[in-house]
């Protein structure tokens, strides 16, 4: 395994799927194109006997910096963000516009998936308890981040000639690179982001979320007596199909049903959550105490100190994509006049994803001590968790996983498909390529073990960072200069909340 | 930012009277019931069609990426298809047209804002909408107007 922080193969549930047949060959095909990837974009230095993958300095020292450039923005601007987002400031004859919840809310169910299920699981059994400390912190930090770059996206978004909008990294960076007199580096860095965003989509978008979707469901049917257990691949074609038929055959009904669900699921998952928590609270002050001393000095975790946070900050950037660029496509679409309202509702997302529900998966998986037994990894040790108190609730978390999994899947197929068309000018065979590749990688993902593929997702969505990070430093300018002019406003009370507007 | 609109009143001379329309049969008949009291008392007419929208309805990311065109697009359909026709009806029916105006959001507090940013001094509605199941599940504009609304409001059987 080139990247020593992962889990080693140890029994895993995914392993039943790929025993036999056509999925051992998918999965041993994957492993030969993944590993040098993983190996290129996880370069590790050791630091005080712990592998620290650059790649998560890199994400961490950004959304420090930014945390500290913004003049902690992400804690102060956390009361207007609510505001903005329950339309206190919406005009109501501009109603009919994607609202500011609206733009929240789709980000939000495209972020929400398993990385909060199944990543928070993994982070643990890694690093301890620990890590939990260590994702609340990341979450905090990345909601500067994602101010940054949604700001960045909303103003250098681009009309296209049919009136509707293109927005993200591709956008901010080559415009607004080329703004400030690097036309061509901003090009370079706009096509690199593209291409990892294409492959982000393709790995942790997709088959990271079949994946684990699929073992779920297998584990739940009865894992290794499953009826399907080994028949990953045909799992993998149902969701491919179901996939296909929303963004090939344009069904948008069951897009719309999805997402509907999604925020239901959400807190039916969070309730769970409470009840378990509810039923151990005897064991809450051990576990807050575990989770904090586990942070500074954990006991038996390869990398001590340095290696608890690696896997909670690895974890986090996994979670709520602070800094990998895929939130500021997504809220683009918000009409407003000033850009900095989308960076406030943004820096909402981290809170929601990691402060929130992350931290609850992590206190049920602790509180419940089911992470000591090593056994159980991914999806299938939060499971146990909340199984030791609500036995039916595996079923429920099946169903949760799998349409976690679908939004995001269909969210990230909107990235792919955006980065696809910058990068092929709007051509429409472009587009449908990446479609049908998207389905199949969905396929893959089914079949595939969930080392090599966690490795693959994780690289690809990490390397998005990469160009989208330089291009957040190099407009750091311009981002503080928007936020500034908007608080400005804010304070001098030339914006004004509707109710106290005089012309209302 | 538009001109401060008359305060409601109702003994002005010439008072004003917002209707609400849809493609419905009943708001036809809404929209000739208040051409007639217009007509009768020197009043004026706005025609308002509400078309019914939450800020807070889940969207699809492609969904939202279209929003501002499909808004502009049910805007244009509204003043063509509905508003348009029901002018003509009203100005042939001799009444004095103001403004004809439609606007996204939930109808009948739409309703409201609209009365109250032209200042009318009643509200004309049809008893059914275009939508019955709509109507049953959620209650229906008229119902709601009713409770709530400041000023008079005439529902049209």
């Amino acid at each position: 395994m080139p990247v020593p922080t992962l889990p080693a193969a140890r029994p895993l549930p995914a392993d039943a799927v790929a025993d036999t047949g056509v999925d051992a060959t998918i999965n041993d095909w994957f492993a030969t194109v993944s590993d040098p990837v993983v190996a290129t974009i996880f370069l590790s230095v050791p630091v005080l006997g712990a592998d620290l993958p650059l790649i998560v300095v890199w994400l961490v020292v950004a959304a420090v910096f930014f945390t500290i450039w913004t003049g902690f923005l992400n804690i102060r601007g956390f009361g207007h963000a609510l505001a903005l987002v329950r339309g206190r400031y919406s005009d109501p004859k501009d109603a009919g516009e994607v609202s500011h919840f609206q733009a929240l809310a789709t980000a939000v169910s495209g972020t929400v998936g398993l990385g909060n299920i199944a990543g928070v699981a993994v982070a643990i059994s890694i690093g301890g308890p620990g890590a939990t400390f260590w994702m609340i912190v990341a979450g905090f930090l990345g909601m500067s981040t994602k101010l940054v770059e949604c700001t960045l996206g909303v103003k250098y978004r681009r009309e296209n000639a049919d009136g509707t909008v293109s927005g993200g990294p591709m956008y901010y960076l080559s415009r607004g690179l080329a703004e400030r007199g690097m036309a061509r580096l901003g090009k370079v860095l706009a096509v690199v982001f593209a291409i990892c965003c294409i492959g982000g989509a393709l790995g942790g978008g997709n088959m990271f979320q079949s994946n684990q979707a699929t073992a779920q469901i297998i584990a739940v049917t009865g894992a290794e007596d499953s009826p399907l257990a080994g028949q990953g691949v045909w799992i993998g074609l149902v969701f491919a199909a179901l996939v296909g038929v929303v963004i090939i055959g344009g069904i948008k009904s069951i897009a719309r049903v999805t997402d509907k669900l999604v925020p239901f699921m959400a807190a039916l998952y969070l309730g769970a959550a409470l009840v378990v928590i509810a039923f151990n609270l005897d064991a809450v002050p051990g576990a807050f105490e575990a989770i904090v001393s586990g942070a500074f000095s954990p006991e038996g975790v390869a990398g001590g100190f340095v290696g608890v946070l690696i896997q909670g900050f690895r974890r986090a950037a996994f979670s709520n994509e602070a800094g990998i660029g895929s939130a500021a496509i997504a809220h683009s679409a918000v009409r407003t006049k000033e850009p900095a309202t989308e960076g406030h509702v943004a820096l909402l997302e981290p809170f929601i994803d990691t402060v929130v529900i992350c931290t609850m998966t992590a206190l049920v998986i602790v509180i419940t001590g089911t992470y000591t037994s090593g056994e159980a990894e991914g999806v299938a040790l939060t499971s146990e968790a909340f199984e030791t108190v609500i036995p039916w609730f595996p079923v429920v978390l099946a169903v949760a996983v799998v349409l976690f999994a679908y939004s995001t899947m269909l969210a990230w197929s909107y990235y792919g498909m955006k980065a696809t068309r910058y990068l092929f000018r709007d051509s429409a065979v472009a587009e449908n390529v990446f479609k049908i590749v998207f389905c199949g990688f969905t396929v893959i993902g089914a079949a595939a073990t969930l080392g090599p593929v966690i490795d693959f997702s994780d690289s690809m969505i990490f390397a998005m960072s990469l160009p989208n990070i330089i291009g957040l430093y190099l407009l750091a300018g311009v981002v503080k200069r928007e936020l500034a002019q908007y608080r400005t406003k804010l304070r001098n009370r030339e914006i004004v909340p509707v109710a106290e507007r005089v012309d209302r | 930012m538009e001109p401060q609109p008359p305060a409601p009143d109702h003994d002005c001379p010439s008072p004003l009277i917002l209707v609400g329309i849809d493609a419905s049969a009943t708001s036809r008949r809404a929209l000739q019931f208040a051409a007639r009291e217009v007509l009768a008392d020197h009043g004026r007419l706005v025609i308002a069609h509400v078309v019914d929208w939450s800020p807070y309805r889940s969207a699809t990311l492609e969904e939202n990426e279209r929003r501002h065109t499909d808004r502009a697009r049910e805007i244009a359909l509204a003043d063509s298809d509905l508003l348009g026709p029901a002018r003509e009806e009203a100005e042939r029916a001799g009444a004095t047209v103001v403004a004809t105006v439609a606007r996204h959001g939930h109808v009948a507090e739409t309703l409201m804002a609209l009365a109250r940013e032209h200042g009318a001094a009643q509200v004309v509605v049809g008893r059914t909408g275009d939508s019955r199941l709509r109507t049953l599940v959620f209650g229906s504009t008229p119902s709601h107007l009713v409770q709530v609304c400041t000023i008079p409001v005439t529902v049209v059987p």
